[in-house]
C-alpha cells in the first residue's frame, strides 16, 4: 500500500532523472538505425475481438447477447454494453502497441504513453497525479484505459468524445509528452522502422498523424477486461462470488449507498458528469473540473464517472489522488453530502451524495465486492523493444 | 369466476391488478388456486397487458416464520415460486436470477412481514427478468421496499410498504413491468418511483404521506391509471432528472386518478429531486413530452392541481436534454379547492394576477404544441401558448395498458431459431473467454483450434452431413467436460484453467463453435 513518504521520495528521483535526460538535445537512438530485426506486425486479432474475411479486427463478447434500455448499455447485471470501438486491423492495433510503449512520441524520447498507462498498473501509473516530461506533476491523475472502448467522454472533465481527440492532449501539452505536431512527424517519419511498418499497414508512403492517433486508437479499444468474477457472477455462476462479496455487491448496489447508480453495470461508470465534491489533496486549490470545458457553473467541480473495473490496480483515488485506499475513498460517502466542499465554495452536489450512514462492516464488504471486478487476463505483451530503438520509457515514473 | 373466488380476490388481493396464487398443502387453509385476470378493467392493468397472468410452472418452495427467505430463493430456479408464511423476516432479499415468483401468502390477515428494524438497506432488490413481488407488508428499511436494478417483465403488487427510507417501490433499468394494488405510505422520497425504463403501468395503487406519491423519471410509455394519492406533499411527478444516461421522458399517460389533498409537510433530504416540491402539488411536469392528464380528480392541493415547467427547475444542468415540455394535452378533469394556501413562491407568481389563491393549472410558458379542453372552468396561470385539444384526436382512450403484447426480451436475438441462439452463444463466449489463450492455427497460450479439433474429430472425409453433425455434438460435449474439469495434457503448455463457471449449455455452444472454425466443416460455418 502506498504511504506518503516513499511517495515523495520517489517524485524528487524522478524529477532529477528527467531533468537529466531532458538535457540530452537529440536523443541518441533517432540518429542511428535500430539493431533489433525486423518487427512485425501480428495477423490475428487480440483476445476478444475475431477477424472478419475483409481483415478487420470485430469485438466480440457475451455482454453483447443482452439488450439494454435504448442501447445505452448500462443498468445492470445480464444488460448489454456500448458499442465498442472496433473495426481495426490486427497489424493497425499491433502497430498501435508499439507507438504506444514508444518513448518517440514525446517530446525528448524520455516517455510513452505507457509511462502514465502502464498495464502492469492497471493501465495507470499508481500516482496521485502523474508525472510529465518536465518533471513536474500534472494537476489530475492517469485514468485507466481498461474498457475506454466503450467510452464516449475523455478526460476527468469530459471535454474529449474520442481517443483521437483525447490524444492531443497529453501528446502535445508542454507538460505532459510535450510534443509538437511538427515535431513528433518529423521524429517518425525518420525511423525507417516506422516508414515500413506504417506502409505495411495504410499502403503510404510517409507517415500521418492521423495515421498515427488511429493506430493508437485501435491499440487502446483493444484493451478489455470483462472476465472478472463478477462477471461469472452476473452471467450466472453465483459460485463466482464469496458470501462476503455478495453481501458487498448488495451494499454497493443498495439505495442506500447507492454506488451502482452512477457506477452502473456492466461497464461500472454511467458515462456522466457527477459534482460529489470530494477535496484536493493539502495545498491544492480546488478542481473546477467541468465548468471549465463550457463554463456551466452548475458543473463546477463536476468530473466523469470513472469505471470501477480493475479498481484495486488503480490506486491512489478521485481525480487528483486525494484517497490512498479503496477504503478511504468509499469512507468519502459516507461523511456526509458536501462536507469536503469548503465554506467558500458553491457546488450543485449530485442528489445521490446523500448521509448513508453506512457501517463500518459494511464499508469493509464493499472494499471486498470491488476486488471482484479484476481481470486482466487479456493484457497485451510489452514489446521488448520499440522501433525508434530507444531504451522503453520506465515502466512507469515511479519506478526509478 | 366464481363468486367466493371473486369475493377472495377483492379482499386478498387488497384491490390488485389481478392474482396469481398457487396450490397449498393439504389442510392448508383459505388460499385458493386463482389464475386468472380481474375482469375489472380499471385494475386489470388497462385491462389488456400480459404480464402475471400465466400460471407458474415450476416449484413451490415455501418459507415459515424463523426460516429465511433467501435460501429459497438461491436454491430456485426458473418458474419457480417462493412462497413466503406469515411472520416476521429481518433480511435483504436479492434476486440475481430470472423467473422468480417470490409470493407472500396471507393467512386470516396475516401477512409475511419483511422487518429492516431502520437499519437493513433494502428489502427486495432483483436483477432477474420475469420477477413477481406480491403479497408482503415491508417495514422501516434504510433504502427502499422493492428495487430493480434491469429485469424485464416485472410484476410487483399488492404489497404494503411504508416507512421507507428513499423509496417504495422502484424499478429502474427495466422495460415491460406493472406495479399494482400496493399500499405505500411515509416514504421519505417517493413512494413508487419509475426510473429509466419503458413500458411500465402503476394502475390502482394507493400513495400516501410521503415526499412524492408516483413519480415517473426518464422513462418512455407509462400509464398511470386508477391510482388513490392523497396526502403527500406531490401527487404525480413526470420528470427528466439532470446527469442520467437515459434523457428523456415521453408517452406518459396520467388518467382516472384521485390526486387528492397532497399538502403534506416537505420532509425530502436536502439535496433530493424532490425535496424542491412545493408542498400542496398535485401533478408535476418538468420537462417531459407527451403527456396526457385525462379524467383525474385533482382537489384539495394547496399550491396548484397541475404545474408545468422546464428544466430550470433543477439546479443542476444536462446538456444532453431538450428541456421544454412539449405537447402536453390536458383533457377533462375535475379540478377544485385548489391553491387555497399556496406555497410562498407560488403566491408571488399569482401575485402578479391579483390573487392570493393558487392556480388549478400553472405552466411556466416553456415548451410547444400543448393544449386543454374547455379551460375556463379553471383557475390558470401562464397558458396562453395551448391551443384547445381536439378531443377525438387527442383522448387516450385508445391506450388500455404500456406494457407489451409480447414479454420483452432478456436477449438480442429475437425470435431466433436454437440452432442461431446456440451459435451466437458460442461465438461470443469462445471470442470473448477462449480467444485469450486459443488461435486457430498456431499456439498463443493454449494449444491452436487446429490442433483441438484434430483431437477431438476423426476423420469426416466422406462423411454425410447428419453424421458430421453428430460426430461435432459429440466432440463439443466432450470438450465441454474437459473444460469443466481440465487436467494438464500438454507438458509443454501451461495447464487450462477451469471454465466450470460457465453452464454445459454455454461451453457445449463455444465448443461447437470452436470447431467450426475448422475449415473442414463449412456447413457449420456461417460467419461471412
Amino acid at each position: 500500500m502506498w504511504q506518503v513518504g516513499p511517495k515523495i521520495k520517489h517524485a524528487s528521483a524522478v524529477i532529477t532523472a528527467s531533468f537529466f535526460v531532458g538535457a540530452m538535445t537529440v536523443p541518441a537512438a533517432y540518429v542511428k538505425p535500430s539493431d533489433d530485426p525486423a518487427f512485425t506486425l501480428k495477423t490475428h486479432c487480440p483476445p476478444s475481438f475475431h477477424l472478419t474475411e475483409d481483415n478487420s479486427c470485430q469485438f466480440s463478447n457475451m455482454y453483447m447477447m443482452y439488450k439494454s434500455l435504448e442501447n445505452v448499455g448500462t443498468g445492470g447485471l445480464r444488460k448489454g454494453i456500448p458499442d465498442p470501438r472496433d473495426g481495426f486491423t490486427p497489424q493497425e492495433i499491433d502497430l498501435g502497441r508499439y507507438l504506444f510503449f514508444d518513448p518517440a512520441l514525446s517530446k525528448d524520447g524520455s516517455m510513452s504513453c505507457a509511462s502514465c498507462h502502464d498495464p502492469d498498473m492497471g493501465f495507470a501509473d499508481n500516482r496521485a497525479r502523474s508525472i510529465g516530461i518536465t518533471g513536474e506533476e500534472v494537476s489530475r491523475s492517469a485514468p485507466t484505459l481498461w474498457n475506454s472502448s466503450f467510452l464516449n467522454i475523455y478526460f476527468w472533465d469530459g471535454r474529449a468524445a474520442s481517443y483521437e481527440e483525447q490524444m492531443l492532449g497529453p501528446l502535445y501539452a508542454e507538460n505532459e509528452m510535450g510534443n509538437t505536431r511538427e515535431h513528433l512527424l518529423e521524429t517518425l517519419n525518420g525511423i525507417p522502422e516506422y516508414i515500413r511498418l506504417f506502409k505495411q499497414v495504410y499502403d503510404s508512403d510517409g507517415i500521418s498523424l492521423d495515421q498515427v492517433y488511429t493506430a493508437l486508437a485501435a491499440f487502446e479499444g483493444s484493451l478489455i477486461s470483462l472476465n472478472s468474477r463478477y462477471d461469472q457472477y452476473a452471467h450466472g455462476y453465483h459460485a463466482a462470488l464469496s458470501e462476503k462479496e455478495i453481501a458487498g455487491l448488495n451494499v454497493f448496489r443498495s439505495f442506500v449507498a447507492r454506488c451502482a447508480e452512477c457506477h452502473t453495470p456492466p461497464l461500472f461508470t454511467n458515462q456522466q458528469i457527477a459534482v460529489i465534491g470530494t477535496p484536493e489533496p493539502e495545498g491544492m486549490r480546488r478542481d473546477i473540473g467541468a465548468e471549465a470545458v463550457d463554463g456551466d457553473k452548475t458543473l463546477r467541480g463536476g468530473f466523469k464517472v470513472p469505471t470501477l473495473r480493475n479498481i484495486t490496480k488503480t490506486t491512489p483515488y478521485m481525480h487528483s489522488g486525494r484517497f490512498e485506499t479503496l477504503r478511504d475513498a468509499i469512507e468519502f460517502y459516507n461523511k456526509g453530502r458536501g462536507h469536503a466542499v469548503g465554506k467558500d465554495e458553491e457546488l450543485e452536489i449530485h442528489w445521490h451524495i446523500h448521509e448513508p450512514d453506512l457501517t463500518d462492516d459494511e464499508l469493509d464488504l464493499i472494499v471486498a465486492f470491488l476486488g471482484t471486478l479484476t481481470d486482466e487476463n487479456f493484457k497485451p505483451e510489452t514489446p521488448k523493444s520499440v522501433p525508434s530503438g530507444l531504451p522503453l520509457a520506465p515502466a512507469s515514473a515511479n519506478d526509478i | 369466476m366464481n363468486k367466493m373466488i371473486k369475493w377472495a380476490l377483492v379482499l386478498v388481493a387488497v384491490g390488485g391488478a389481478f392474482y396469481f396464487g398457487f396450490n397449498l398443502k393439504e389442510g392448508q387453509s383459505t388460499r385458493g388456486v386463482i389464475v386468472t385476470t380481474s375482469d375489472n378493467p380499471l385494475f386489470a392493468g388497462g385491462s389488456e397487458t400480459t404480464l402475471g397472468t400465466t400460471a407458474s410452472t415450476g416449484k413451490v418452495i415455501e418459507v415459515r416464520d424463523g426460516e429465511n427467505i433467501q435460501n429459497a430463493v438461491n436454491v430456485a430456479n426458473a418458474g419457480d415460486t417462493v412462497a413466503v408464511y406469515p411472520g416476521t423476516y429481518k433480511e435483504t432479499v436479492y434476486v440475481d436470477k430470472d423467473g422468480i415468483t417470490l409470493s407472500g401468502v396471507i393467512v386470516g390477515g396475516e401477512w409475511p412481514k419483511l422487518d429492516g428494524e431502520g437499519v437493513k438497506n433494502d428489502a427486495i432488490l432483483y436483477s432477474g427478468n420475469n420477477v413477481t413481488v406480491e403479497n408482503f407488508h415491508i417495514s422501516k428499511y434504510k433504502g427502499n421496499g422493492v428495487f430493480g436494478q434491469a429485469g424485464n417483465n416485472f410484476v410487483i403488487r399488492n404489497n404494503i410498504v411504508d416507512d421507507a427510507g428513499v423509496y417504495g417501490i422502484f424499478p429502474q433499468y427495466g422495460k415491460n413491468g406493472i406495479i399494482s394494488g400496493n399500499v405505500l405510505s411515509n416514504i421519505a422520497d417517493a413512494a413508487i418511483y419509475v426510473g429509466m425504463s419503458d413500458n411500465i403501468d402503476v394502475i390502482a395503487n394507493e400513495v400516501f404521506d410521503s415526499v412524492a406519491g408516483i413519480e415517473i423519471e426518464n422513462t418512455r410509455h407509462a400509464l398511470v391509471e386508477g391510482n388513490y394519492v392523497h396526502d403527500n406533499t406531490g401527487g404525480i411527478l413526470v420528470f427528466i432528472m439532470p446527469g442520467l444516461p437515459l434523457k428523456t421522458t415521453y408517452d406518459v399517460i396520467i388518467r382516472r386518478n384521485f390526486i387528492v389533498n397532497n399538502n403534506h409537510p416537505n420532509f425530502g433530504a436536502p439535496g433530493s429531486a424532490v425535496a424542491g416540491i412545493p408542498a400542496g402539488s398535485g401533478i408535476v411536469i418538468v420537462a417531459s413530452d407527451d403527456v396526457v392528464i385525462e379524467d383525474n380528480i385533482i382537489t384539495g392541493n394547496n399550491s396548484y392541481g397541475i404545474g408545468t415547467t422546464d428544466f430550470g427547475f433543477f439546479k443542476s444542468n444536462d446538456k444532453d436534454v431538450e428541456p421544454n415540455p412539449d405537447r402536453l394535452v390536458i383533457l377533462n378533469n375535475v379540478m377544485s379547492n385548489n391553491g387555497e394556501d399556496a406555497a410562498p413562491l407560488i403566491k408571488s407568481l399569482m401575485a402578479l394576477q391579483m390573487t392570493s389563491k393558487g392556480p388549478d393549472i400553472a405552466d411556466s410558458g416553456a415548451g410547444v404544441d400543448k393544449c386543454i379542453l374547455n379551460p375556463g372552468q379553471y383557475r390558470t396561470v401562464g397558458l396562453s401558448n395551448y391551443y384547445t385539444c381536439d378531443f377525438a384526436s387527442s383522448t387516450s382512450y385508445a391506450t388500455r395498458t404500456m406494457t407489451l403484447s409480447e414479454p420483452a426480451p432478456a436477449f438480442k436475438l429475437e425470435g431466433a431459431s436454437a440452432e442461431d441462439f446456440e451459435r451466437e452463444l458460442g461465438r461470443h463466449t469462445y471470442y470473448g473467454i477462449c480467444s485469450g489463450c486459443h488461435l486457430d492455427d498456431d499456439v498463443l497460450i493454449g494449444p491452436s483450434v487446429a490442433e483441438i479439433q484434430d483431437q477431438y474429430l476423426g476423420d469426416l472425409e466422406g462423411m454425410s452431413t447428419a453424421d458430421v453433425r453428430e460426430e461435432v455434438d459429440y466432440a463439443a460435449k466432450a470438450i465441454s467436460d474437459y473444460i469443466a474439469n481440465p487436467v494438464r495434457v500438454r507438458e509443454h503448455l501451461p495447464p487450462m484453467p477451469t471454465q466450470n463457471y460457465l453452464s454445459e449449455q454455454t461451453r457445449v455452444a463455444a465448443a461447437k463453435f470452436m470447431l467450426s472454425r475448422n475449415k473442414k466443416l463449412p456447413m457449420l460455418r456461417k460467419e461471412k
